[in-house]
C-alpha cells in the first residue's frame, strides 16, 4: 500500500486542482527533478549528456509545442521543424547583430519571432480544418526552410545557410561543458513545461480543448475561434522556436536550415503520438522514446542479425519500426505512453487488493 | 405561477433560411418574452433546430430581422450571442468529449473569466483565485443538477441521459438570460424525463431564465410551456398558448395527428 | 511568347503527372474517407519494385533487361505487389481504425509512409536507378519546325497515358458492380452495404486500383527523373493539387494538377530568378493555401455549413 489516494481528503478546491493532488505523485515528481537536475549532471558521462539527455529535453520542448497545437487545440501541424528553424536562426541573428544581447533575452525573442511566424501560418486555420490545414502547414515547412537557405542575410552570408552558434554566456558565465549545457537546458525546459501545464489546466487550455473537440459548441459558449486558434499557434510556435534555439545552442552547435526538414517535423509528430496526444508528460515520454529507439536499434540489430547487413539495412529497419509503432499506437493506445503510465498507476493504487 | 412574464426579449420577423435548394425556414415571425417558457414543436425536419441556430447566430438567415431587447441585431456571431447571455444545448449532444464533466462545465464560465494566458501560465495570484472562485460557482450548478459523483469522469464515458444533463450544466454555468434547449429530453426514460422537466422548471422559476424549448413529448410541452409555436416544412402553422395550439386544426393535421 | 507557351505547355504536361498521383488519393478518399498520405510512398514503392523485378528477372532469366517480355512480367509482378500491399494495408491498418476520426487515419497513413519507404528500400536498395520506357525526352519535331515551340515527346506520352488511365477508371466506375458500389460508398456507407458487396472488399479493390495508379505514375515519374527517394516529395505535391480540386472529384484532381503544374513552372521561370530560384519546392503549397483562404471548399466542392 505504498501508492494510495485513500485518506488524502482534499479540503479545498485549491488542493483539488493541484497538478499532483496525490502526495506520492508529488514526492515522486520532486525526486525526479532532483535526479535529473542534480544527480544526472554529476553522474552521467559525456556521451549520455550530449547524445541522449540534452536532445531528449529539447525534443520534449518541441513536442510540448506541437502538443499544444495538435494535442490540445486539435490543429494538426506537419511543420514543427520549420518553427524550430525560425527560433534557431532568430536567436543567432539577435545575438549576432545586437551588441551585448543577453542569451536568455535572445531565447525569448527567438520564441516570439517563431510565434509571429506561427500566427501568420495559423491564419488559414480560421477557414480550413483537418488535413486541409495539415497541407497548409506543409507550406510553412517548405517555405521557411527555403527562405533561410536562399536569403544569405539569415545566416550572415555563410554558404548554404550553415551557422555556428555563438557561446552561451549568462551573467558572465559561459556554458561550455556538456554538464553546464545540460543543466541550463534542463532548467529552461522544466520551467517552460510547468508554464505549459498551467496553461492547459486553466481556462486557456479549456478553450483549446473545446475548439478541438467541437468548434461550433465552443463558439456558442463564447470562445472566439480566431483568438483561441491563433493563440495556440503562437504559443506552440514559441515553444518550438525556443526548442530550435536550444537545439542550435546547447545541442549541436552548428545548424543548417535543411536540418529542420520534414523528417524532423514528422519525428516530433511521432513523439506526441507515441508519448500521448494532449499530455505534457507524454511529450517527455515520447521524446525519450524516439531519441532512444534508434540508439537501441543500432545496437540491437547487429546483435541479432549480425554485422553483415550494413547501415542501410538498419536505417530502413528503423523507418519500418517507426512507422509500425505509429500505426500500433494509433490502433492500440491512441493516448500513448502517458496513458499506459496512468493505467499502471491505477493498478498500483489498487495493489495489493484488486477489486 | 409566481414569476412574472415580461416584455418581448427576442423578436424574429419574417425569417427565411435556405441551404442551397432546401428551404429550412420560410417567412417565420414569432417572439419570445422575458421569463417565459416558449416551446417550438413540429415534425422532424420542420426547421426547429434551425430556428434556434438563427437565434444564437450559428446560422444567418437570408431574409428577415432579429430584434434583441428591442434593438435590431445585425449579423451576430455565436460568441456574441453568448456575450449577450444566450446559452444553449444541442439536439445531438455537443459536449467536449476529451474533457471531464468538471472541465466541460467550467468552459461555461469562460466569458466571466478575465485572466489572460500569461497569468494562466504562471497560475499564481489572480489566475488561481479566479479559477477557484469559478469552481465554486460550477459546484453550485453541479449540486443543483445532482451530478456530484461524476465530476471527474470524462464525458465520453457517461450514458446518454447524463450527458444531456452535463450539457445543461454547461449552459447553466454561464448564468444565461436566455436558454435554448434543443430536445433536452429526447431518448430519455420516464424518470430521466421527469428529472429534466423539474430542472427546467426550477431554472425558470429560481433564476427567471427565459427558456426556448424544442421537445417532441406533447405531454411535457403542453404541461410546462407558456406559449407554443408550431413549425411544419419550415412554415409557421400555429402559435399561442398550449390550449389554443392543441385545438388548432392545422396543427392537429400536420403534427398531432401523426405518430409523433 | 513562344517561350511562354513552351513553359506553359511543359507545366501543363507535368501537371498531368501530378494529377495522376492525385487520382490515387481521390480514389481512396472517396471510398474510405482516408486521406492517404502514403500515396507518394506507394508511387516510390511501385516504381522501385518495378525496376527491381526488371533487374532481377533479367539476371535470372539471362534475358535482355529491355525486352518486352521482361518489361511486362515485371509490370505484372509489381502490380501484384501493389495488390498485396493494398490488401495488407486494409487488413492491418484500416480495419482496426474504422470509425476513428479522419485525422487519426491520416496520421496512421503517415506511419504507413515510413513503413512502405523502409520496405521498398530494404527489398531493393536505395540506389538511384534509371528507367527507360523507350520514349525519348526530346522536342516534337513538327511543332519545333513549324511553330518553334518545344514540347517534349515524353511529356506528351505521359499525358496520353494519364488520360487513358482516367478514361479507364471512369469506365470501371460506370460499368462494373464494384464501381457502382464504390460510388455508393462515397455517398453513403449504409447504401453501399445494400448493394451486397462488403465494405472491406470495396476497400481492397480501391487500394489495389490506387496501387495500379501509383505504379503507372511511378514508372512515368521514374523514367523522367530516375527512380529515387525524391519521388516521394514530388508525389507530395499531389496534396496541393487536391486542395485546389477537392478531395472527392476526379475531374478536380485533373484540373488541379494542370493548374499546379502550369503555375509552378511559370512561377519558377518568371519569378524564380528574382528570389534565387528553387521556389517550385513550396510554390504549390503556398498557392493552395492562398486559394483556400478565398475558397475553402475547393474548386468543385460545395459550401458546407456544419449541422448542429
Ligand atoms: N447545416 C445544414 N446544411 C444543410 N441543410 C440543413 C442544415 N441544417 C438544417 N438543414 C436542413 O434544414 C431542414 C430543417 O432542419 P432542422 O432545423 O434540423 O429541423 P428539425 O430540428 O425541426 O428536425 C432540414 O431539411 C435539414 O436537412
Ligand atoms: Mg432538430
Amino acid at each position: 500500500m505504498l501508492y494510495r489516494e485513500a485518506g488524502q481528503f482534499k479540503a479545498t478546491y485549491a488542493e483539488d486542482s493541484q497538478i499532483f493532488p496525490i502526495r506520492q505523485d508529488k514526492i515522486g515528481f520532486w525526486l525526479l527533478m532532483l535526479v535529473f537536475g542534480a544527480a544526472v549532471p554529476l553522474l552521467a558521462n559525456e556521451y549520455w549528456l550530449k547524445a541522449i539527455l540534452i536532445p531528449v529535453l529539447i525534443f520534449s520542448l518541441a513536442a510540448i509545442g506541437l502538443n499544444i497545437l495538435t494535442g490540445y487545440a486539435g490543429q494538426l501541424s506537419l511543420g514543427s521543424a520549420a518553427f524550430m528553424a525560425v527560433g534557431a536562426f532568430a536567436a543567432y541573428n539577435f545575438i549576432l547583430r545586437i551588441e551585448g544581447m543577453p542569451f536568455l533575452v535572445a531565447l525569448v525573442l527567438a520564441g516570439l519571432t517563431a510565434a509571429l511566424v506561427g500566427i501568420l501560418f495559423g491564419l488559414p486555420s480560421l477557414r480550413i480544418k483537418g488535413f486541409y490545414l495539415a497541407v497548409a502547414t506543409l507550406a510553412a515547412q517548405f517555405f521557411i526552410v527555403w527562405a533561410l537557405v536562399k536569403f544569405p542575410w539569415f545566416s550572415n552570408n555563410s554558404s548554404s545557410g550553415v551557422v555556428t552558434a555563438q557561446d552561451v554566456t549568462i551573467l558572465g558565465y559561459t556554458f561550455a561543458t556538456p554538464e553546464a549545457k545540460y543543466v541550463l537546458t534542463f532548467l529552461i525546459v522544466a520551467f517552460m513545461a510547468l508554464l505549459a501545464k498551467n496553461m492547459v489546466r486553466s481556462s486557456t487550455g479549456r478553450a483549446w480543448m473545446a475548439v478541438r473537440d467541437m468548434d461550433v459548441a465552443a463558439q456558442v459558449i463564447g470562445f472566439r475561434l480566431m483568438r483561441t486558434k491563433l493563440l495556440a499557434f503562437a504559443v506552440s510556435s514559441f515553444y518550438c522556436g525556443v526548442a530550435g534555439a536550444l537545439y542550435a545552442y546547447t545541442y549541436i552547435g552548428t545548424v543548417e536550415p535543411e536540418g529542420f526538414n520534414l523528417d524532423l517535423s514528422f519525428k516530433i509528430l511521432f513523439m506526441i503520438i507515441i508519448g500521448g496526444v494532449g499530455s505534457i508528460m507524454g511529450s517527455f515520454l515520447g521524446a525519450a522514446f524516439i531519441v532512444l529507439l534508434p540508439i537501441f536499434l543500432d545496437n540491437l540489430v547487429p546483435a541479432i542479425f549480425g554485422d553483415s547487413l550494413g547501415a542501410g539495412f538498419v536505417s530502413n529497419f528503423q523507418l519500418i519500426v517507426f512507422g509500425g509503432l505509429i500505426i500500433f499506437f494509433l490502433i492500440v493506445e491512441p493516448h500513448g505512453l502517458a496513458r499506459l503510465w496512468q493505467i499502471a498507476k491505477e493498478k498500483l493504487r489498487l495493489w495489493p487488493f484488486p477489486h | 405561477m409566481a414569476r412574472q412574464i415580461g416584455d418581448v426579449i427576442v423578436d424574429l420577423q419574417n425569417i427565411s433560411l435556405r441551404f442551397g435548394g432546401v428551404k429550412a425556414l420560410t417567412d417565420i415571425s414569432f417572439n419570445v418574452k422575458e421569463h417565459e417558457i416558449r416551446s417550438i414543436i413540429g415534425p422532424n425536419g420542420a426547421g426547429k433546430s434551425s430556428m434556434l441556430n438563427v437565434i444564437n447566430g450559428v446560422y444567418h438567415p437570408q431574409e428577415g430581422q432579429i430584434f434583441f431587447k428591442g434593438a435590431l441585431r445585425p449579423k451576430m456571431e455565436p460568441h456574441e450571442a453568448a456575450e449577450q447571455g444566450i446559452a444553449r444545448t444541442f439536439q445531438n449532444i455537443a459536449l467536449f468529449k476529451g474533457m471531464t464533466v468538471l472541465d466541460n462545465i467550467m468552459t461555461g464560465r469562460n466569458l466571466k473569466m478575465k485572466c489572460n494566458f500569461l497569468q494562466h501560465a504562471l497560475y499564481w495570484g489572480a489566475a488561481q483565485k479566479e479559477e477557484i472562485a469559478h469552481r465554486i460557482k460550477v459546484e453550485e450548478v453541479i449540486e443543483f443538477l445532482e451530478i456530484q459523483d461524476i465530476r471527474k469522469t470524462p464525458v465520453g464515458r457517461l450514458p446518454y441521459g447524463l450527458q444531456k444533463r452535463v450539457e445543461l450544466a454547461r449552459a447553466l454555468a454561464a448564468e444565461p438570460h436566455i436558454l435554448l434547449l434543443d430536445e433536452p429530453m429526447a431518448g430519455m426514460n420516464v424518470e430521466e424525463k421527469q428529472d429534466m422537466c423539474r430542472f427546467v422548471l426550477d431554472v425558470n422559476d429560481h433564476y427567471g431564465t427565459t427558456i426556448v424549448l424544442i421537445e417532441h413529448d406533447m405531454g411535457v410541452v403542453m404541461d410546462i410551456s407558456d406559449r407554443v409555436v408550431v413549425l411544419d416544412y419550415g412554415k409557421k402553422i400555429g402559435d399561442g398558448v398550449p390550449e389554443d395550439v392543441k385545438n388548432n386544426p392545422e396543427v392537429i393535421k400536420a403534427y398531432l395527428g401523426t405518430s409523433h | 511568347m513562344q517561350f511562354f507557351i513552351e513553359v506553359l505547355i511543359g507545366g501543363l504536361l507535368s501537371g498531368v503527372m501530378y494529377a495522376l498521383v492525385a487520382l490515387g488519393f481521390v480514389l481512396i478518399y472517396k471510398a474510405s474517407g482516408v486521406f492517404n498520405f502514403a500515396q507518394g510512398a506507394m508511387v516510390f514503392f511501385a516504381a522501385l519494385t518495378f525496376v527491381g523485378f526488371k533487374e532481377m528477372l533479367a539476371k535470372h532469366l539471362g534475358m535482355d533487361a529491355d525486352s518486352s517480355m521482361v518489361f511486362w512480367l515485371s509490370f505484372l509482378l509489381a502490380f501484384i505487389s501493389m495488390i498485396v500491399l493494398g490488401i495488407a494495408t486494409e487488413r492491418i491498418v484500416l480495419r482496426p481504425l474504422v470509425n476513428q476520426p479522419h485525422i487519426t487515419l491520416f496520421m496512421a497513413t503517415i506511419g504507413l509512409t515510413y513503413v512502405i519507404e523502409g520496405l521498398a528500400q530494404m527489398a531493393w536498395g536505395a540506389n538511384v536507378r534509371g528507367l527507360d520506357l523507350g520514349i525519348v525526352d526530346e522536342p516534337i519535331a513538327w511543332l519545333m519546325d513549324n511553330y518553334e515551340i518545344g514540347v517534349s515527346k515524353f511529356d506528351l506520352f505521359a499525358a496520353g497515358v494519364a488520360a487513358s488511365l482516367v478514361g479507364l477508371l471512369a469506365l470501371l466506375f460506370q460499368y462494373t458492380k464494384v464501381g457502382r458500389a464504390l460510388r455508393a460508398v462515397a455517398d453513403d456507407h449504409q447504401a453501399a452495404l445494400s448493394i451486397g458487396i462488403p465494405l472491406q472488399t470495396i476497400w481492397r479493390v480501391v487500394w489495389a486500383v490506387a496501387g495500379f495508379v501509383a505504379l503507372v505514375a511511378g514508372m512515368i515519374w521514374g523514367a523522367r527523373n530516375g527512380v529515387q527517394f525524391a519521388l516521394t516529395f514530388t508525389a507530395l505535391k499531389a496534396l496541393p493539387v487536391l486542395i485546389l480540386g477537392g478531395f472527392t472529384s476526379v475531374p478536380g484532381a485533373i484540373v488541379g494538377g494542370l493548374i499546379i503544374g502550369a503555375s509552378e513552372k511559370l512561377a519558377e521561370v518568371y519569378v524564380g530568378p528574382f528570389v534565387g530560384g528553387g521556389i517550385e519546392g513550396w510554390f504549390p503549397y503556398m498557392l493552395a493555401l492562398a486559394f483556400l483562404l478565398v475558397r475553402p471548399e475547393g474548386l468543385f466542392g460545395e459550401k458546407h455549413i456544419d449541422r448542429v
